[in-house]
């Protein structure tokens, strides 16, 4: 916990902050100018403090081959991106995440997974609850999720449950469709916009746009 | 060396019975899905002119099972867990009886050879009796073909190689 802690006291300077949101934000890589202009500082400041984030283990950072090939085509441009490493910090120490993998694992045994889904349809039902009026797009990014739209739909760059559905996937994907699936039904919203549309690297839940006339 | 899967499942009815439809259905676009995954390498086919024909058995008309070839678990991985594949899996226990011990199993071929489905019987039962092991493994419990380790990841291409 001491390592993830001291990764993360590198946000703390708000220039790091600045930078490390605006490429977690892009979902993707992203480049020293690009990065140094969202943050308003110069290219140089921000590649100090990208490379610190880099050995702090919150970013990873890479190569773009430069477009041109062949001489005079120039250096590879160095691009960063969120790195893979959760990190998380729990005073006084608390770990959730070993208990719901063994609960995960008792339900798989058991073949429990329909209950399973009941149980997080409702609890996503009592979420919905509280942000009625609240637009979707919001909801699912308090939760994490980190929507964003294409082609008519949302999808999600981020599973809250990434960990999780690496051990147990079907049930832990079952079951945040379910949760995204009584979200949307406690905000008074159509259940059935949410569907499981799985790509690698993002979350499986995906959720179609309303049509017009039920929009909140 | 290329990843082998076997995959045995029990049908809650023979495959003609309608609560068996969806799945059967679903055959013809999966299988086509997984012809066209990055990583994939080959399939075992009942039938070549009709997907929607399981591979079968003698002795048992109640099961099902699949046999295939990839280039690495990753590819495996997000054909089964992160494409439309998934869907069929969350509706299981529609069309299969539950089984409280493995139903699949995974091992090391070497390039260009094809598996058996007698072969993966055979690890499919060694890896109920004996758990998992270099010969006969899991998602959960993987084994490496080499010494490398499988998460040194090569996003972008390092300077010195391009």
């Amino acid at each position: 916990m001491n390592d993830d802690l001291d990764a993360l006291a590198n946000l703390q300077d708000p220039v790091r902050r600045a930078l490390y949101d605006h490429v977690v934000a892009g979902g993707g890589e992203v480049g020293r100018g690009e990065a140094a202009e969202a943050a308003g500082v110069s290219r140089t400041l921000a590649a100090h403090h990208l490379d610190k984030l880099v050995e702090a283990g919150l970013l990873e950072a890479g190569f773009r081959a430069p477009e041109r090939k062949g001489p005079g085509s120039g250096r590879p441009a160095k691009v960063y991106r969120r790195a893979k490493t959760e990190r998380s910090v729990s005073l006084p120490p608390r770990d959730y995440g070993v208990l719901a993998g063994l609960l995960a694992e008792v339900v798989d045994t058991l073949g429990a997974e329909d209950r399973a889904e009941t149980v997080a349809r409702r609890a996503g039902e009592r979420l919905g609850r509280d942000r009625r009026d609240a637009p979707v797009t919001g909801v699912l990014r308090e939760r994490g999720y980190e929507p964003y739209a294409e082609g008519g739909v949302l999808r999600m760059r981020n599973c809250p449950f990434h960990t999780l559905s690496q051990e147990q996937p079907v049930l832990v994907c079952a079951m945040n469709l379910a949760l995204c699936q009584g979200l949307l039904e406690g905000m008074g919203g159509d259940p059935g916009l949410a569907a499981l549309d799985p790509r690698p690297g993002e979350c499986c839940v995906t959720i179609a746009e309303p049509s017009k006339t039920n929009e909140d | 060396m290329h990843l082998a899967q076997m995959n045995v499942a029990r049908l809650l009815a023979p495959a003609d019975d309608p609560r068996i439809a969806d799945f059967i259905d679903g055959l013809e676009p999966i299988n086509a899905l997984a012809d066209a995954a990055p990583g994939f390498v080959w399939r075992m086919q009942a039938n070549e002119d009709d997907p929607r024909e399981l591979l079968s058995y003698d002795h048992d008309d109640y099961l099902a099972t699949t046999l295939s070839v990839w280039e690495s678990r990753e590819t495996l991985w997000n054909f089964v867990y992160r494409s439309a594949h998934l869907e069929y899996l969350r509706r299981r226990r529609e069309w299969f009886e539950h089984i409280a011990e493995p139903y699949a199993v995974m091992w090391w071929i070497p390039e260009g050879e094809l598996p058996t489905t007698a072969d993966g019987f055979a690890r499919l039962q060694r890896l109920r009796t004996e758990g998992p092991g270099p010969e006969a493994f899991t998602f959960k419990e993987f084994y490496e073909a080499t010494a490398m380790p499988r998460h040194i990841s090569s996003w972008v291409p390092s300077p010195q190689t391009t």
